[in-house]
């Protein structure tokens, strides 16, 4: 008796569960259907679900007309840059914070973290001046600055948790076998940091690749990553929709698939150990 | 260990922490120094062109104003009406997620076959850019005669809502909702996966219905990361920009605009830095005020 009522519950749950799950998914889905859908079949009424001309011809066109492959790479240096960069100096500040506190680490993470809640519009005109009479508009040096100056407390953040996790012991006794610390940080501390450095790195990634703030506005076309690509399809309505979702499947198929690997550190990332 | 072995040892350790310290210092200025610029210098820009008069189309005539910008900005029917705006959408945001991640995260708590698949389908929303997500919401969903939406109107034999013309501002917090609900979802599971089983399992053999478990067990225990996620999110939904920039440029009219575009709007549109940087500092402090509740939460929390 109890096992049947058992199964019926999994069952139930199971389709509960796929049912809103698809329905969430769906819009994501739809896209992908529709960037090999012909133009036509795309504004199909009513909409073409399976049954249609599968082509690929939409990936070659916006590639050809838009020069896809530059807004890829733009993307690539902007986010990958902003990236390595940010981690290259919260390391050592995470490093430090974790393994020497002092009485006042914890308000200098709290104050840290603040920085990040600044809503960027607050600071759009001064930045946009000094970007302008600098030269950075539209410059991929720019936008790297930015996002790494964005993402930075993120960066440290979650650092600073995953270095909070190795136990210190074994530091103390690489320093009674006479480690020095440069010895301590590559052969102890190192290994057992990439798991932490490898979702910092992936997290980040993510986030400056969809960052769509400081991009939209700083960025036209030299510099411009997929974010601001993708929005030059808000002009045309009606008869690019399988162009569009081409070039959107492009955009975000890598960075879906990166995600999926960091959905457990995203927790951890986002709410800076509120929630456990 | 002889007095002087022990003192000797007191005095390398004295050393070696002092070394520390200072070493740990110097690993920590670089990362203290860049986000004190990032967050002084700006700011201070800000709150100096807020008290001028300063057009990029005149830049030559400028003019010290003192509060003049603030005055203006602040009783401009359009701050008024963008500031219902950004309540109207953060608000709508925040119930759409929580009461549907809510039942959501408790569904994928539970018994689940190919549970991590369903989890994959419904965390995707939130790694898909801003602009995607509005552009296909937009076009392929929403659109009155052809959108997907559209069709599923029709098949119940409704007439399809033209949402950018008829709702844009529920257009607007449907998309925005659609990003934020996998975060609200996968913070909750997060929760209710460290829920004690045991605590449970005892309520359960004492005959307490499902209901009551639900309302004085693991809801006392949800209460704090539903404030997180209320907090977290609040934070970045009062700073809503590209979904609104590619979907409706803050119209019809400023049906919606929220502080956020206008500020843009005045900034990059009309290029008034003055206007537009008292409207900036304005924005400063509605966050601020959010993100004084969310640090003490994280302090709390917080073990160095």
């Amino acid at each position: 008796m109890a096992r049947k009522v058992t199964s019926r519950h999994v069952w139930m749950s199971t389709a509960a569960a796929w049912l809103f799950g698809f329905l969430i998914f769906l819009p994501i889905l739809w896209m992908f259907l529709a960037s090999f859908k012909s133009e036509l079949d795309a504004f199909a009424m009513p909409p073409k679900f399976l049954f249609f001309h599968w082509t690929t011809e939409n990936y070659a066109t916006v590639q050809q007309r838009s020069d896809y492959v530059h807004h890829a790479l733009n993307s690539i240096i902007i986010a990958g840059g902003s990236t390595l960069i940010a981690m290259l100096i919260a390391v050592p500040a995470a490093w430090s914070m974790a393994f020497s506190p002092t009485k006042r680490t914890k308000d200098v993470l709290l104050w840290m973290l603040s920085t990040k809640m600044m809503p960027p519009v607050g600071v759009l005109v001064p930045i946009y001046l000094v970007y302008r009479d600098f030269g950075l508009l539209d410059s991929r040096a720019g936008l790297v600055l930015i996002l790494c100056l964005g993402n930075l407390p993120i960066v440290i953040w979650m650092l600073f948790t995953y270095f909070k996790e190795i136990p210190k012991d074994i530091l103390e006794a690489a320093r009674m076998d006479g480690a020095t610390i440069g010895r301590e940080l590559v052969y102890v501390l190192t290994p057992m940091a990439i798991p932490g450095l490898a979702s910092t790195l992936l997290l980040n990634f993510i986030l400056a690749w969809n960052e769509a703030f400081w991009t939209l506005n700083l960025s036209t076309l030299e510099a411009a990553p997929l974010t601001v690509f993708i929005a030059s399809y808000s002009s045309p309505e009606g008869l690019f929709w399988a162009k569009l979702s081409a070039a959107s499947t492009l955009a975000i198929a890598p960075i879906i698939i990166l995600g999926w690997f960091t959905q457990r550190q995203l927790v951890r990332g986002l709410t800076f150990g509120a929630v456990k | 260990m002889t007095t002087q072995q022990v003192i000797a040892t007191q005095q390398t350790q004295v050393v070696a922490t002092e070394q520390t310290q200072v070493l740990g210092r110097a690993l920590l200025s670089p990362a203290v120094v860049l986000l004190f610029i990032w967050m002084i210098v700006p700011l201070a820009m800000t709150i100096y062109f807020s008290t001028l008069h300063y057009t990029l189309m005149d830049s030559e005539n400028w003019s010290f104003v003192g509060l003049e910008n603030f005055r203006y900005f602040l009783t401009d029917p359009a701050f008024l009406t963008s500031l219902q705006n950004t309540l109207v959408l953060v608000g709508s945001v925040l119930a759409i997620t929580i009461l549907l991640g809510t039942p959501l995260a408790l569904l994928l708590d539970q018994p689940v076959i190919g549970r991590s698949v369903v989890r994959l389908m419904v965390i995707a929303p939130f790694f898909v850019m801003p602009t995607v997500s509005a552009l296909v919401w937009k076009n392929l969903l929403m659109h009155p005669v052809s959108g997907l939406f559209a069709w599923i109107a029709n098949l119940f034999g409704l007439t399809p809502i033209d949402w950018f013309n008829d709702a844009p501002m529920l257009a607007v917090i449907l998309i925005v909702a659609w990003q934020w609900l996998p975060f609200a979802t996968l913070i909750l599971l997060t929760a209710l996966q460290s829920q004690d089983e045991e605590q449970k399992e005892a309520a359960e053999m004492d005959g307490a219905s499902a209901l009551s478990t639900f309302i004085y067990l693991t809801l006392p225990h949800l209460a704090r990361p539903i404030t997180v996620v209320v907090l977290i999110e609040t934070i970045f939904l009062l700073t809503v920009f590209a979904e609104i920039f590619v979907t409706t440029g803050g119209g019809p009219g400023l049906q919606t605009t929220n502080i956020a575009f206008l500020i843009y709007s005045q900034a990059l549109i009309q290029f008034d830095v003055g206007n537009a940087s008292a409207g900036g500092l304005v924005a400063v402090v509605i966050a601020n005020i959010v993100a004084f509740f969310l640090v003490r939460i994280i302090g709390r929390n917080l073990e160095v």
